[in-house]
């Protein structure tokens, strides 16, 4: 046992935990804005409230066909990435020889829209939705109490990131898909379909959103403002990581929300600017953030 | 002809267009402006449920049958002081609004009843919680309806201490509202024998309150005080369930609770918590009809006392309107709103004091459990009134420079 600035070890071991728990919810939504923009170079705005999205489809599972947590977990992406595929084919296609800026505006707007329909619908206050029944309860740790819930949130979020990042580091497809990224035109004449691996990408980064959003259903409530509280921040971790780095994203995603954590002990006033500060910082020293390359 | 001399014709012909013969009040229409968070956090406590209300009690009051034309607008302050202050000086200088009414948020309803005093015009307040708005920052101009954080510290402090809850913890929200509440409530805690052994000073939207919870567990307190609102206050319950601190022994006071938090809360998470309510739907016929009909209007979700004082308030405010037969001096329509008595089927009998605080009954409530609600939005049970004359400061003791 011993104190630093009278805060006890355990104390702080507890606090750390959450901060890496908060952090595997940055880790993921920064993984999907990073591949979209790694790989697609759009700023994808509604990010947020296709987060939001995902933890409403796993309500409305719930709610009005007694579908539970698990197969929300699969469903939920599912139908929220076949959202972000047609948004991707009759709207951002069109705007992908323009300025990074239309698409940056479209996403935006789309995002209002989302978030004010959905408040239209169910209110501000927010949705319950328990944890599974196999998930509840918790474990002492002796240096503080885990829920069940929080630790699988933490190891399912690492799973989907590691594998993420290797598939688009390390195989063929992931390979196809970094070198459209460096030039479209050659990579069509190998005979590959790049629109619609542009497409499915999109997809893909949409579902980690909604995977996001099931995930913190339970912990939070379901509320259509969840995603403009945390878009911010993840934009944020995405800068800060490097622009369209997969494992910057993923690392920073996991040291912001231990930083974040750390501030709410020591001062707590702080602990919703610490992330910008930060920013800020890593902005005047590395430009290009922490994994980015300079091109 | 001059220009004062047009103004002066033109007024009279509009006065005598407007005037119907017998009308008490023969004035130009009267427009009240429902200033709120419309989008926000506390969107479904106040917000456009606000603007329904204010329609209601325009309707009730038979303002069409006594030939007063009163419309009602809204606004979003986006829970920003200067946003708020803006469309305040706006409403008031150019679009010829009498009264704002709601303004939930503390820091906002300060910023407004500074401007609504420099305007002489009238603030209705009723969303926002400070007690500071009847302490030292009353004005002739500023009535507080509903709540306010002294009343809810007193109600929830009181009894909690006196079940053997007597040290203290504060999760407090980071602005003018939390500290409000936050002091409040530790007078009360230290005046009935507990003590206070530590506060954390939380941002306001705070998605994560785990950290905070943690703190709060680590100090040992037997009671932790969520010194905040809305869905900060949601977040906290939920997380303190998460994490074991309630079942480990801890109780939590919910130092402000609507109805509708707890709809979002649902009961199997909420059940248990007590709190200290201004009004409830479902306290007499009256209310339930209230409620039925404003739950028509708000897609199905009922009002909370937020909602109950905008309806009650603009009543009283069109009756002293109608008294004064004149709405152009804020400060002598407020004189009369604290002569008259209030009466409406909403709040009942009540009166508004010289420092602006509106009073009447308050109730002490516990979350039923979920075999207990029998009905959509069945959630309290009452445990005790608070009757009018102690639920609310004394009027000595705010500090209210209107009070000699």
């Amino acid at each position: 046992m011993f104190e630093i600035l009278g805060i006890t070890s355990q104390a702080l071991f507890g606090q750390l935990l959450i901060g890496l728990i908060n952090g595997a919810f940055y880790a993921m939504l920064s993984l999907g804005l990073a591949v979209i923009f790694g790989m697609l170079n759009i700023i994808n705005f509604t990010h947020g409230a296709l987060y939001m999205i995902g933890a409403f489809v796993a309500w409305m599972l719930l709610n009005y066909l007694g579908i539970g947590y698990w197969w929300a977990l699969v469903l939920s992406p599912i139908a929220t990435g076949t959202l972000g595929v047609l948004i991707e084919r009759f709207m951002l296609s069109r705007l992908r020889d323009l300025d990074h800026l239309y698409g940056l505006l479209l996403t935006f707007g789309l995002a209002l829209i989302f978030e004010g329909l959905f408040r239209q619908k169910f209110g501000s206050s927010g949705l319950p939705y328990r944890p599974p029944a196999e998930l509840t309860g918790g474990t002492n740790l002796g240096f503080m109490f885990l829920p069940n819930y929080r630790a699988w949130v933490i190891s399912f979020s690492l799973v989907v990131c590691l594998g993420t990042w290797y598939a688009i580091e390390h195989t063929r497809l992931g390979s196809y898909l970094r070198a459209a990224t460096e030039n479209p035109a050659l990579v069509q004449a190998f005979g590959i379909n790049v629109s619609r691996m542009i497409t499915l990408t999109y997809g893909f980064g949409v579902g980690l959103a909604a995977l996001a959003g099931v995930l913190a259903a339970p912990i939070y409530q379901v509320n259509p403002l969840m995603g403009s509280n945390i878009i911010i921040v993840v934009f944020a971790v995405v800068v800060i990581g490097g622009m369209g780095s997969i494992l910057g994203s993923i690392i920073t995603g996991f040291a912001l929300g231990v930083a974040e954590g750390l501030t709410k002990v020591f001062y707590p006033e702080a602990s919703s600017t610490v992330i910008f500060v930060i920013m800020a910082i890593v902005l005047l020293i590395r430009p290009t953030g922490l994994f980015g390359r300079s091109t | 002809m001059t220009l004062i001399k047009k103004l002066a014709v033109a007024t009279a012909f509009m006065t005598a267009m407007a005037a119907p013969a017998f009308a008490q009040y023969s004035g130009p229409p009267i427009k009240l402006g429902v200033l709120s968070d419309m989008s926000g956090l506390y969107a479904d406590l106040s917000g456009p449920g606000s603007v329904i209300a204010a329609k209601l009690a325009i309707e009730d009051f038979g303002a069409a049958a006594k030939g007063m034309k009163v419309d009602v607008i809204g606004g979003d302050h986006q829970n920003k002081a200067d946003v708020g202050a803006s469309i305040a000086r706006q409403w008031y200088d150019q679009d010829g609004v009498d009264v704002i009414l709601d303004v939930p948020n503390s820091a906002v309803a300060l910023a407004v009843s500074d401007i609504t005093k420099e305007k002489n015009k009238i603030f209705l307040n009723s969303g926002a919680a400070t007690s500071d708005l009847t302490g030292p920052k009353c004005t002739p101009n500023t009535i507080h309806w509903a709540y306010d954080t002294w009343m809810l510290a007193n109600g929830t402090g009181k009894a909690l201490v006196k079940q053997g809850g007597d040290s203290w913890f504060f999760l407090t929200a980071d602005y003018a509202f939390g500290y409000a509440l936050e002091r409040d409530t530790m007078e009360v805690v230290k005046k009935e024998g507990g003590k206070v052994v530590g506060n954390v000073r939380v941002p306001l939207n705070n998605q994560d309150f785990s950290s905070f919870l943690l703190q709060a567990q680590a100090s040992k307190a037997k009671v932790i005080g969520l010194a905040n609102a809305g869905g900060d206050t949601t977040n906290s319950i939920k997380g303190a369930a998460e994490f074991g601190i309630t079942q480990a022994g801890q109780k939590l006071a919910g130092l402000l609770v609507d109805v509708n938090d707890v709809h979002g809360l649902g009961l199997q998470v909420a059940q248990g918590l007590t709190f200290t309510d201004a009004w409830y739907w479902d306290l007499n016929d009256d209310t339930r009809k209230f409620a039925a009909r404003f739950s028509a209007l708000n897609g199905g979700k009922y009002p909370g006392k937020i909602h109950a004082g905008v309806y009650s308030s603009v009543i009283h405010y069109l009756k002293a309107v109608e008294a004064v037969k004149s709405k152009a001096d804020g400060a002598a329509v407020e004189k009369k709103m604290k002569e008259l008595p209030t009466d409406d089927t909403v709040f009942g009998k009540g009166e508004v004091r010289q420092d602006g605080r509106k009073t009447h009954p308050v109730y002490l409530v516990e979350v039923k459990k979920p075999s207990e609600s029998k009905k959509p939005w069945d959630y309290y049970k009452i445990l005790t009134t608070i009757p009018a004359n102690e639920a609310f400061r004394p009027l000595k003791e705010g500090n209210c420079p209107l009070v000699n």
